[in-house]
């Protein structure tokens, strides 16, 4: 075609003219730890499960879920969330109640008999892990899944350790927890009850590595002076007579003392009165030191039961409980006698001090160290000192929760696998946290987080607690998602220059012919999953 | 002000056209605007909502300034619309004799739209616009107003802030920054017109940006959509803050969403998340000698005034409609 005249040039686009020259900064889509992850012990994706709970796939949120706890209807009951406390969403308009729907997905997979995957792989390889409580009884499921033959010698009369033996059923009903260790059993996991390891050191040749999962059971000693036979327990002494002979209720008395301040002393004092005493907490320092979790501190006040603080007991004669109270200087933090005694009386005493780590099996193990604390001393691959033998949980742990004890034991059985395999151990991946300050919460509605009913009786029956598939929905899609692109589009709609492409699948994609690198994407993302980086 | 996001994630609603592969990119990549700028995606968004409500059937007419110099540099051209360029102050005019054009061609089902900066809008193509108005042409003028002559180098227009630093209006001893001058607003002057819809909009809320062009292109008459886009270079903050300070002066009510319809107030957006105008201001190196150490509470006061005016004449409590 000849050009009119004048013309001398073909009208063109500005796409010839590729702005991406500009930049000097270029941004990345980048997926960067949650803080619920990584706070999680048990390193469970949290982030990944809600948005699938958010999409209504529960099958999918609770395989997600199981990947790194095979208890989650447990653990939604009893887990302290520490993944709730340091939730994005928390200063927001309150942290997504995860342990709700943990539960819920939990509970779930119970009534649908959801199972886990049959193992296809085997190893040839035996391990044998001592001790049935969480710890043992998930490090059997990691191993199980990685194709081992695993066998748990668990002492008590069934499997379950602490969430048993120490979690009162009115907080973990048994028919949840008796289905989540059935579950591990049918994959071929085999538990032995009644049966304890007193020299660990006959069992080395017979396994090609062991586990040590005993938790700690040992009653702490006190320095109270004991006199004329009262009638005192030890907590956990009456979890385990509780839990044995629950059909026949135990006889503590009327009048019940419990002696310490943490969740022990809590759930004690609980199951007293559910045995039908009225119930004192006796406890050295001020109700706001108590080490037991203020939620619990609250429940227990509304059930009634008293906490009568600053007050140390020095001695038990009959049923006479001699108590020294005390004075406290906020101040300075100390605590002083304050020289004032009282006496009270008592049907039976509780005694919740602590537990430490029965060390008795180890006998002989010679390149076992124990630490000044009493605990197993591991390295950090959780190998004690002899190559076949690991330990977790709260044989080696002072943080002792649940989760602690799952979180040990996925990462030993990844450790015990590399060791049976001859590889080498996973490394612990830690990536950048996004917290707060990397998050745009203008594009987040404010809304109201579901909440748990009030206890309505004093029992042991669990509260009846449940939500709807809508509910847990909404909840789940109160998460932030920080870190992770969830497809909103702003980065897409935002960009100036037109430079991402989206993909028929929703995907999308940095044309950096065209990024000019304002920036603009990167602040508008709501999840911090764009970064901005040098552009070299 | 909690928006939700541009796919409507967060709210499981209002998706918009911006979010979508579907959209036109009635301005396409290579254009040579400044990184971060705000001119550039609220003529994306708003030429793109008007391609969408009129099935693309739209003609674009464009002053001189900022927008029509990066988006067509001969012979490129950024334009996916059938788009034309003559002067800095007559682009109304100009769509009136397209809108006739068409009409007298029998193709009535072309939307006509004239668009410009707020210096062709409010100050030199004012005579023109104004005639628009008063003849109620079939066309949607939509003034993109980055509250000063930005293509030239940042001088003021009848649309800048007082006490704005601009080339024109420099900080001394006497006044903090620009001479406190009444200003013009564009869009009571439309409404003064009795034309039958005027709408504020802004990017930083997209969703109402879309609905409120994709409704003015399919009036017949004359319609004027004012859209707040902040200048990175002009304002004087970085360039990834484009989007946030444009929420920023909705939220502190400095720039009032609201729709007017034959010259009446009809619907405003309520202010969600209120700030206070230091929020605003505060990040724009254009009200810098407002802060530290030269400082007058007064010059502050006089912003303060606006917004709170603002909010009271068009009802951006949280009492309003929206
Ligand atoms: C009253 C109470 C309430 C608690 N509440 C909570 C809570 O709400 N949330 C939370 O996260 N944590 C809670 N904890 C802590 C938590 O229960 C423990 O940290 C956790 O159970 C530790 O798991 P583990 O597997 O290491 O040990 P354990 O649970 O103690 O299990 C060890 C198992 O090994 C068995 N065993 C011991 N020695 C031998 C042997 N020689 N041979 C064979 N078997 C042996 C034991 O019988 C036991 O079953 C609570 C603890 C108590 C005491
Ligand atoms: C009659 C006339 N006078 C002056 C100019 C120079 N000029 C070109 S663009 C412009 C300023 C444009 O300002 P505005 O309309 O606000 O658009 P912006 O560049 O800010 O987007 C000026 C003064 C011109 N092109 N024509
Ligand atoms: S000067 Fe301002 S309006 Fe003009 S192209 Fe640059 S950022 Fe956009
Ligand atoms: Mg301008």
């Amino acid at each position: 075609m000849t050009k009119p005249f004048a013309t001398v040039l073909e009208a063109s686009t500005s796409l010839n003219n590729k702005t991406g020259s500009w930049r000097t900064k270029r941004p990345e889509y980048v997926q960067s730890a949650s803080p619920c992850n990584v706070v999680c012990p048990a390193g469970e994706d949290i982030r990944l499960w809600l948005a699938l709970v958010k999409a209504g796939k529960f099958y999918e949120a609770w395989k997600i879920i199981t990947k790194d706890n095979p208890f989650p209807a447990a653990m939604g009951r009893i887990c302290y969330h520490t993944c709730e406390k340091i939730c994005n969403r928390e200063s927001f308009d309150g942290a997504v109640n995860i342990s709700a729907i943990e539960r819920s997905i939990g509970d779930m997979a119970i009534d649908q008999a959801w199972g886990f995957e049959n193992v296809t792989v085997n190893s040839g390889k035996n391990v044998l892990v001592v001790g049935g409580g969480p710890s043992g009884l998930a490090a059997a499921y990691f191993l199980r899944m990685l194709g081992h033959d695993v066998t748990v010698y668990e002492n008590h009369l069934k499997a379950g350790g602490m969430m048993r033996y120490g979690v009162p059923r009115y907080r973990l009903s048994r028919c949840v927890l008796d289905a989540e260790i059935k579950r591990i059993e049918n994959i071929g996991v085999k538990i032995v009850c009644q049966k304890k390891i007193t020299d660990i050191n006959a069992e080395i040749d017979d396994f090609d590595a062991i586990y040590l999962a005993m938790g700690a059971h040992k009653a702490s000693q006190t320095g109270v002076e004991i006199k004329n036979k009262p009638n005192i327990i030890d907590a956990v002494d009456l979890f385990k007579k509780v839990e044995d002979d629950f059909t026949n209720f135990l006889n503590l008395g009327n009048r019940v003392f419990v002696y310490g301040g943490g969740n022990t002393a809590i759930d004690a004092a609980r199951t007293a009165l559910r045995l039908g005493a009225s119930v004192k907490i006796i406890y050295r320092r001020t109700i706001h030191q108590m080490p037991a979790h203020t939620a619990e501190v609250n429940e227990a006040l509304a059930e009634g039961i008293e906490i009568l603080c600053l007050r140390t007991i020095s001695c038990i004669d009959g049923s006479k409980v001699f108590v020294n109270k005390m004075n406290y200087d906020e101040e300075y933090d100390i605590l002083t006698p304050s020289g004032k005694t009282e006496i009270l009386h008592a049907d039976s005493v509780i005694f919740a001090i602590g537990q430490s780590v029965d060390v008795n099996v180890l006998h002989g193990a010679k390149n076992i160290k124990i630490s000044e604390k009493g605990t197993i001393e591991i390295d950090k691959n959780m190998t004690t000192g002899i190559p076949s033998v690991f330990a977790g949980g709260d044989v080696v742990s002072e943080k002792r929760t649940v989760t602690n004890a799952i979180g040990h034991a996925k990462k030993a059985a990844g450790c015990i696998d590399a060791y049976l395999r001859n590889t080498t151990p996973p490394l612990d991946i830690r990536s950048e946290v996004t917290n707060l300050k990397k998050l745009n919460v203008a594009y987040f509605k404010k809304s109201a987080k579901i909440t748990a009913p009030e206890w309505q009786n004093i029992s042991f029956e669990e509260r009846n607690i449940s939500y709807s598939k809508k509910e847990l929905m909404t909840e789940a899609s109160r998460c932030f998602s920080c870190g992770s692109c969830f497809h909103c589009d702003n980065c897409y709609g935002y960009c100036p220059d037109n430079a991402i492409t989206k993909r028929a699948n929703g995907d999308l994609e940095i044309n950096y012919n065209y990024c000019k690198g304002c920036g603009i994407c990167a602040t508008e993302c709501p999840c911090g999953a764009i970064k901005m980086v040098s552009n070299d | 002000m909690s928006s939700s996001t541009l796919s409507g994630e967060s709210s499981k609603k209002n998706s918009t056209i911006q979010s979508r592969r579907s959209r036109n990119n009635s301005l396409t990549s290579g254009h040579r605007a400044c990184q971060g700028c705000g001119e550039a995606l609220g003529a994306r968004c708003a030429i793109d909502a008007a391609y969408h409500a009129a099935a693309g059937k739209i003609t674009v007419v464009n002053a001189t300034g900022c927008l029509e110099v990066f988006s067509c540099s001969f012979p490129e051209n950024a334009w996916n619309v059938p788009w034309l360029h003559s002067l800095f102050g007559n682009a109304a005019a100009v769509a009136t004799g397209v809108a006739a054009a068409l009409h007298s061609q029998g193709k009535e089902d072309v939307r006509v739209i004239a668009q410009g900066g707020d210096g062709a809008t409010g100050d030199i193509g004012m005579g023109c616009l104004s005639g628009m108005f008063d003849r109620n042409d079939d066309v949607l003028y939509i003034c993109y107003d980055n509250q000063a002559y930005m293509n030239t180098g940042v001088q003021r227009s009848g649309t800048t802030p007082p006490l704005a630093r601009t080339a024109t209006t420099v900080p001394h001893k006497n006044y903090a920054g620009s001479d406190p001058q009444t200003g013009k607003n564009v869009a009571q002057i439309a409404m003064a017109h009795e034309i039958p819809y005027v709408a504020t909009a802004s990017i930083g809320n997209i969703q109402d940006l879309e609905k409120k062009v994709s409704k003015a292109i399919n009036i017949r008459g004359s319609k004027y959509v004012h859209v707040h886009v902040p200048c990175p270079l002009g304002w004087g903050y970085d360039t990834a803050e484009t989007i946030k300070i444009a929420r920023l002066a909705i939220q502190c009510g400095l720039f009032p969403l609201f729709e007017a319809e034959y010259g009446k107030l009809a619907r405003s957006t309520a202010i969600e998340d209120p700030i206070s105008i230091e929020d605003y201001l505060k990040p724009q190196k254009r009200f810098a000698h407002l802060f530290g150490k030269n400082a007058s509470s007064e010059s502050l006061d006089i912003l303060r005034k606006i917004a709170n005016s603002n909010i009271e004449k068009y009802r951006l409590g949280k009492t309003a409609d929206d």
